[in-house]
């Protein structure tokens, strides 16, 4: 199936594709069948496109469309192109995208569900550990030898409450 | 357990007759979960999807509902194969179609499946014959926390689970059911129905997800929203709209019979006589002919005992199942004489339909 182009103000397919020239510069906007009518974009008197493209550009692109997910390479430009973002850290470089959309797409914005406990305990144990280990280090190098002893005990305490079969 | 025990052996689906599943004929709970720190299938390089896919069906085949589970590759799949899963909705059509380094884990008893790799890492789901979406819910949720054992999922405390898409963000759920609403279909209430409750946050979908039609009258209602509500609130809106669409559909069924018995029994009475005698039958219309025989089930028309037997023959008059019951390749038009056979035989020494039940029949 082919991947069409999706709404600049919600993620369902834009059908509407429209190009003004505003003070000499082109502007393109891309919309569904229902923001459209919600803009008035089917009525050409009533429409200013340079209205939509300052509120698009407000809420959702405050920083340009060059956006660009570290973690994975994943850009502005491909959410638009698939609808779906490349890896989980792509919901933090994002956003500033991701926010507004929440809003229309669900009931809330916040999640209030089930939560996996086992892996965040696993998590924070482990979170736990680099910083034992790291107060270890420390301790020993600057001669702190009481420290040491005290965060090596902390050290084999943790692990012994370590899921065995954690994979990381 | 290999594919080809798998196809042999009934699906859940088949399995149910009780007048517990008249209307809602199966539940289903899916979620969606990601591993975390991986890029999404969709985003993933090769090298990097095999490695997902052989850490997740690794971790999902050593849960002890998974104890001889069918586990294999889309790769190793033939077309027919794949197809038959599809009409099981075992797999997904997406899935089907994938790369490789996609794959699947159905247990034994075909009630769960987890897809790897579709749009997300892992597709849960689970599947049970009539109106049974806590006990659903349940089975997934314990299936679930099995694999958070092993797995670490992308999850954030505000967003919840992390999905591919944000529609899916939250609970990463999406609860289910597959309802036979002929009454509605024929008083033309359906588009009344879907509007209510496309209004109440719930969507309405053909037998086959999305794009697919209704042959058979058959409608999957399931949530839309996945973020802002806990699991077990989601599932109890759900379960209130569908026991409000049960109530509306047993009204128009008996409205119709109040209105015009003689025409719904027309209707009955010559899906019957098709059913006996065609010699060329497709798809949708052999699944609107045995929703017609399935309502006069309902209706006590027919033994209740023929449920099954018309659940049964909905998967296998579907294309895949045809195909495999006559082992060998045959043309689309071969198909619905083949259609044809198979349903006149079926239907050749099924029970003769009694209309004369007036009130004892409603079940």
């Amino acid at each position: 199936m082919a991947n069409p182009l999706k709404c600049d103000l919600c993620t369902k397919p834009a059908t509407v594709h429209l190009t003004q020239i505003v003070q000499n510069k082109v502007h393109k906007v891309d919309l569904c069948e229902e923001c459209a009518q919600a803009k008035g974009v089917t009525d050409p008197s009533g429409f200013s496109l340079a209205d939509l493209l300052l509120k698009t550009s407000l809420n959702s692109e405050p920083s340009g469309s060059g956006m660009r997910c570290e973690q994975c390479g994943f850009t502005q430009n491909d959410f638009k192109k698939h609808g779906r973002f490349g890896c989980p850290t792509c919901y933090d470089a994002f956003k500033g995208i991701v926010e507004p959309m929440l809003d229309n797409m669900h009931k809330g914005v916040t999640h209030t569900g089930k939560v996996p406990a086992r892996a965040l305990e696993r998590k924070s144990l482990y979170d736990r550990l680099t910083k034992l280990e790291f107060d270890l280090n420390e301790a020993i190098k600057s001669e702190r030898y009481e420290d040491a002893a005290r965060a090596r005990d902390e050290i084999n305490q943790v692990k012994q409450t370590f899921p065995p079969k954690s994979a990381r | 357990m290999t594919i080809s025990s798998l196809i042999d052996t009934p699906s859940e689906l088949t399995d149910s007759s009780s007048n517990k599943t008249a209307i809602v004929l199966m539940t289903r709970v899916r979620l969606a979960r990601n591993l975390v720190g991986t890029p999404f299938p969709g985003w993933a390089k090769p090298v990097q999807r095999s490695e997902i896919f052989e850490t997740c069906r690794n971790a999902v085949a050593a849960t002890a509902p998974m104890k001889r589970c069918l586990n294999v590759g889309v790769g190793e799949l033939t077309d027919l194969e794949k197809q038959i899963l599809v009409e099981r909705h075992l797999i997904s059509r997406e899935l089907s179609g994938a790369k490789n380094g996609s794959g699947v884990v159905i247990s034994k008893d075909q009630a769960l499946s987890v897809m790897v790799n579709e749009e997300d890492h892992l597709r849960i789901q689970v599947l049970r014959s009539g109106f049974q979406l806590k006990k659903a819910w349940n089975t997934i949720n314990e299936l679930d926390s099995a694999l958070e054992e092993s797995l670490d999922f992308a999850f954030s405390p505000t967003l919840g689970y992390l999905t591919a898409c944000p529609t899916n963000l939250g609970t990463g759920m999406r609860a289910s059911a597959m309802m036979h609403l002929p009454a509605l279909v024929i008083a033309n209430q359906m588009e009344k129905v879907v509007r209510a409750v496309n209004q109440l946050g719930m969507v309405v979908r053909g037998l086959f997800g999305e794009g697919s039609d209704a042959s058979g009258s058959i409608f999957q209602i399931s949530n839309q929203t996945t973020l802002g509500e806990s699991e077990e609130e989601i599932i109890k809106r759900l379960g209130s709209v569908l026991s409000s669409i049960v109530d509306h559909e047993l009204n128009a069924r008996e409205k119709l019979l109040e209105a015009d018995a003689g025409k719904l029994f027309d209707k009955i009475g010559r899906a019957y006589g098709i059913l006996q005698n065609c010699h060329l039958l497709n798809s949708g219309e052999a699944m609107n002919l045995l929703s017609l025989i399935r309502l006069g089930v309902d209706l006590g028309i027919f033994a209740d005992t023929n449920r099954s037997v018309i659940d049964r023959l909905f998967i296998e008059a579907q294309p895949g199942h045809l195909q495999h019951a006559q082992k060998g390749e045959f043309e689309p038009d071969q198909r619905d004489l083949l259609r044809a056979v198979r349903l006149r035989s079926e239907f050749a020494n099924f029970s003769r339909p009694d209309f004369t039940f007036t009130t004892n029949g409603k079940n």
